[in-house]
């Protein structure tokens, strides 16, 4: 039995709008084992990212408890790295700066060879003194992967990190990560609206609902790595979360 | 090639305005409006007796200090009320009020404090450069994207890491913007300024070359000199915008 990473137990969160409170994540309970790859699927503005910030420290619930490894969490830590869609390289530092950002208490040559690792082992050998706007979306995406490695960060938190790139280089990407997962067990937390996403990474699924969100259903993805996505059994697990969303398998 | 056919239409332009500058003065018979070559022959005659270049760095020498001592303090002061909001709602609207004010508002002022010599017009230099450049420096904090304070909270870094890292290159765009609109004001300030009870500086040379003589010839001279200087300065700004670090601002 794995240890418990995260625990979310009764979490809730509203806003308030013009027209009064808007309940946007209404109880959710969930647990992540140590070395998990958790994604959660949803609709588009059902508060997926509501609830990735709470988990990650940003916000605050309005009630429930969110634990990690047992302790209350309150506020954002290098333990758990963010990685968003629209990405957080800085742009007026250099790829090798980037790196450098959160490895305070390294001593300064130590921390470029961590950094010139960690460049390397997302293919960004040769790039460490440019800058983001030399470089493209992928590229921009590995640097963000490698900064969030560099700190060797027990949990990563994924809100569609790849939702943004063409579809070629999200595949690409995806594959990206899982080689890096091999080498470096983390614990993942993947928030997407991209089922297909979903199966090819993670090893448990869960649906939410529209808003207000709650988890509506489960899925365990018993496959093993590398996972061929068009296999029957990737395409029955596609269809079963389809139906669970909503979305008529004719339409789709 | 391509450089020349940029500048050509503008060189045309000027020629022609050129062209009926002469035309009409000849037509006209004025004896006190000089023609562009009188305007030549005077500029030479300033060049010769070395009187140009004494009142060139004069002229430079209080936009130097003026404007290096607004630098000095407007950047400080910027980044401090853009991030500290209790200092920002204490002292914006202060500034709001003090900053429509013309600096030739301030010369009563500036001559009953500092007399007539070189610090009154360092004074209105100083006072008309530093508003810009706090009001721009602030604003270049608060839109810094949030998505990078939080990169940079999910880091953990030190205040100073945050500052010296984040804030200050997140910020230093828009500190360059408000340096080149300070610059120009100063350089605007500096010729008004000078025609007051000074000695030396281009705005000496256009009022002494009226009042002594009615050298129209040396005023129109001294206009000129004082727009080529001017676009020089911004052109010197304009060299920072190329700096690699902030580039990522200006490309969009």
């Amino acid at each position: 039995m794995r240890t418990n990473k995260i625990e979310l137990k009764n979490i809730r969160k509203g806003f308030n709008s013009n027209k009064g409170l808007l309940q946007v994540v209404e109880d959710v309970s969930l647990t992540v084992g140590d070395g998990e790859f958790v994604a959660i699927v949803g609709p588009s503005g059902c508060g997926k990212s509501t609830l990735m910030n709470m988990i990650a420290g940003f916000t605050q619930s309005d009630s429930g408890s969110i634990l990690i490894d047992g302790a209350p969490r309150t506020k954002p830590s290098p333990k758990g790295i963010l990685i968003s869609q629209h990405g957080s390289i800085f742009p007026w530092l250099t790829v090798q700066q980037n790196l450098m950002f959160g490895l305070n208490d390294h001593p300064r040559a130590d921390k470029q060879g961590v950094a010139d690792h960690y460049a390397a082992m997302v293919g960004l050998k040769g790039f460490e003194n440019s800058y983001p706007h030399e470089l493209s979306g992928g590229m921009l995406k590995r640097a963000e992967l490698a900064r969030a490695f560099a700190v060797k960060p027990e949990i990563l938190y994924m809100d569609e990190p790849f939702s943004a790139l063409d579809a070629l280089m999200n595949l690409r990407m995806r594959n990206e990560l899982l080689r890096i997962l091999a080498e470096e067990r983390h614990t993942v937390m993947l928030i997407t609206h991209d089922v297909e996403e979903a199966i090819h990474l993670a090893d448990r699924i869960m649906v939410l609902s529209p808003r207000p969100t709650k988890i509506q259903a489960t899925f365990i993805v018993d496959l093993p790595h590398p996972r061929k996505l068009t296999s029957p059994e990737v395409q029955e697990l596609r269809v079963a979360i389809l139906h669970e969303l909503g979305v008529d398998r004719n339409a789709d | 090639m391509n450089k020349l056919k940029r500048i050509a239409p503008a060189l045309a332009v000027i020629a022609l305005l050129l062209a009926a500058w002469w035309f009409t003065v000849i037509q006209t018979h004025s004896v006190i409006f000089p023609t562009p070559w009188q305007v030549v022959t005077g500029t030479l005659e300033l060049i010769n007796d070395g009187t140009l270049w004494i009142h060139i760095g004069a002229s430079l020498m209080r936009v130097g200090i003026g404007f290096g001592l607004a630098v000095l303090v407007a950047v400080p002061l910027g980044l401090w009320l853009g991030w500290v909001k209790g200092a920002y709602i204490t002292l914006n609207p202060l500034f709001q009020i003090l900053r429509p004010i013309s600096p030739i508002a301030w010369i009563p002022i500036a001559i009953l404090w500092f007399g007539v010599g070189n610090e009154s017009p360092i004074f209105l230099i100083f006072i008309s450069s530093v508003f810009p450049m706090v009001v721009q420096t602030t604003a270049g904090v608060h839109t810094i994207e949030r998505r990078y304070l939080r990169a940079a909270e999910n880091f953990g870094v030190s205040r100073y890491t945050l500052f010296r890292q984040v804030v200050v290159p997140a910020t230093l765009p828009q500190i360059i913007v408000g340096m080149r609109i300070g610059l120009g004001v100063a350089w605007l300030v500096v010729v008004a300024a000078e025609m007051i009870a000074l000695h030396s500086g281009l705005g000496y040379l256009i009022i002494d070359s009226r009042n002594a003589g009615n050298r129209y010839d040396l005023v129109i001279a001294g206009m000129i000199i004082i727009g080529l200087i001017g676009l020089m300065l911004d052109g010197v700004m304009r060299l920072l915008e190329g700096l690699k670090s902030v580039r990522w601002r200006y490309a969009h």
